[in-house]
């Protein structure tokens, strides 16, 4: 095949490569600019400072947010801890009750977890089978103690996007604060905190072509002035809610990474998406194919699909020489759970055990479509071929009728 | 994480797949696991009235790559073995052989279990009493 180089890499929601001209914008950072951003008497500081002020304008230039709004944090889990316990901390005497969803990424249901031993009461919105929430479940979920809504922006297993305009408005009508994870929709589709009522969002430049280990939260200051108590004790940095030495050639490089985004997302969605359309519409011409979430509020670029009767991990197995996706099964795990976020969903076990996510980005070309969808085909055949559930279904036996032994 | 080499052999030359017809009294028949724990494994044996020896083994899988290598050993393994040879297959010698790492042991106590089941499959179908075995440790 022409102009194909393997492996190819299907994985960009779990993270994307550093874009050469982000690497080109850090790396003064880490010599002559490597002065501490906080030494506030001499060049070696401005300069890294001056950095940072820069990074910071092109990270809110992003999301339509004033730069004094975004606090550096290492990451979206950090941001996650930092939005959802710093709210509880500092709005203590305004209530304990916390609003999220059992699709949310780890990074804030085990925050949640860790807070009602601390005495919040959270509640855990239930989704549809596609992956969306009911409004109305939501609407009802508000009590005269609830203090913040967190639910994400869009779904890293599955890309559903959920309607956060609606969700925040509605938020706000019962006087709590609206938190979104942003993390897989920061860089990929526009993101506007002010038209969308957002109060605070956690989000990282690893999956937008930016480092590792550097993220931000975004932290209203007007209408309302949003306040998290600081979860990091230090200096005081970052206007005394996240102390420690700034990452400055991180965070340059998380500017110069979103500026890219900024410029580029909107012809780069519509290509995706061309190509996640045509990847997934040839995979679902395998009999007994289905995708996982709602396909019209979705990332551009990322398909969840189930292979029924075949195992994600074994499936990969055929092709993960070649290509680099992520699979439901949590085949490697002792706990042997498969996608919890599918299983919220849903779906039978089996069938979370049978996804593989595709995630689209920058270097995917069609070519390395094309690609995949020979090699995935033939691996799920193969795979048909070794599997007695695929026997038992060309029988017609309903498998869910079998009695399986404990295990 | 990384697959041995004889995992990855087994994976993509899988030997004895198929199905074996389970009406003849002389085969056995073990499905063991479940979907939603991702792995399913059938195994059977087809034995010589005669000699009592396997004479063939058959096996389909629903699982990861250390299922799918860890049955299709245990295919090769009780082919020309006794029922009672066959019994003495231990998920740790299918461990070593294969190198499967801990998190992958169940896929070797799961191949254990289905040689386990399609002898006592074959030991009801010829009037013999099932033998009842421990219950496997790791699942």
């Amino acid at each position: 095949m022409r102009d194909l180089q393997l492996p190819i890499y299907l994985d960009h929601s779990a993270t994307t490569p550093v874009d050469k001209r982000v690497v080109e914008a850090m790396l003064p950072f880490f010599t002559e600019g490597f002065g501490n951003a906080a030494s506030r008497n001499h060049p070696f500081g401005w300069k890294a400072e001056e950095g940072v002020d820069y990074a910071r304008e092109q990270v809110a230039r992003l999301i339509n947010a004033n730069p004094k709004e975004i606090i550096f944090t290492s990451g979206a889990t950090e941001g996650d801890n930092l939005g959802i316990k710093g709210v509880f901390e500092m709005y203590a005497r305004k209530g304990n009750h916390i609003i999220t969803c059992v699709t949310e990424h780890k990074a804030v249901l085990d925050t949640c977890k860790a807070l009602e031993k601390k005495g919040a009461e959270v509640t855990y919105l239930p989704v549809n089978g596609d992956g969306t929430i009911n409004l109305e479940e939501l609407k009802a979920a508000f009590t005269d103690k609830t203090i913040l809504v967190c639910l994400m922006f869009a779904n890293n297993e599955v890309g559903i996007v959920h309607p956060i305009k609606e969700i925040a408005e509605m938020t706000h009508q019962h006087k709590a604060l609206f938190m979104t994870d942003g993390t897989q929709a920061v860089g990929k589709i526009p993101v506007d905190v002010m038209e969308m009522g957002i109060d605070i969002m956690a989000f990282t430049a690893h999956k937008m072509y930016g480092p590792k280990g550097v993220g931000a939260l975004y932290v209203r200051r007007k209408n309302p002035r949003v306040k998290v108590t600081a979860q990091l004790d230090g200096g005081g940095h970052e206007r005394g809610m996240r102390s420690g030495t700034l990452n400055v050639p991180g965070i340059v490089g998380f500017g110069a990474a979103c500026e890219i985004a900024q410029q580029e997302m909107e012809a780069e969605a519509k290509r995706l998406a061309a190509l996640r359309d045509k990847l997934e519409t040839s995979l679902l011409q395998i009999e007994e194919s289905v995708v996982n979430g709602n396909v019209d509020s979705r990332l551009p670029h990322v398909s969840n699909i189930s292979f029924k009767f075949v195992e994600g991990e074994g499936l990969m197995m055929g092709f993960n020489q070649e290509i680099g996706v992520s699979s439901g099964s949590a085949c490697t795990s002792a706990s042997l759970e498969p996608s919890y976020v599918l299983k919220a969903m849903g779906l039978d076990d089996e069938l979370a055990h049978s996804s593989i996510r595709f995630s689209l980005g920058r270097s995917t070309t069609e070519a390395q479509i094309d690609y995949t969808i020979e090699k995935v085909t033939k691996a799920v055949n193969k795979m048909r071929d070794l599997s007695p559930l695929w026997e038992m279904h060309l029988e017609g036996i309903d498998i869910s009728t079998i009695e399986w032994a404990d295990h | 994480m990384a697959y041995s080499k004889k995992v990855i052999d087994h994976y993509e030359n899988p030997r004895n797949v198929g199905t074996l017809d389970k009406k003849k009294t002389n085969v056995g028949t073990g499905l063991v696991g479940a979907p939603e724990c991702g792995d399913v494994m059938r195994l059977q044996i087809e034995v010589d009235d005669a000699s009592g020896i396997i004479k063939d083994a058959k096996f389909k899988t629903f699982g990861c790559g250390s299922a799918i290598a860890s049955s299709s050993l245990a295919t090769e393994w009780l082919k020309g073995k006794s029922v009672d040879e066959a019994l003495a297959i231990d998920n740790m010698e299918i461990v070593q052989e294969l190198e499967l790492p801990p998190v992958k042991i169940h896929c070797s106590v799961l191949a254990e279990d289905a040689i386990k089941a399609a002898i006592n499959d074959y030991r009801v179908k010829n009037d013999m009493e099932p033998i009842e075995f421990e219950d496997s440790i790791v699942h």
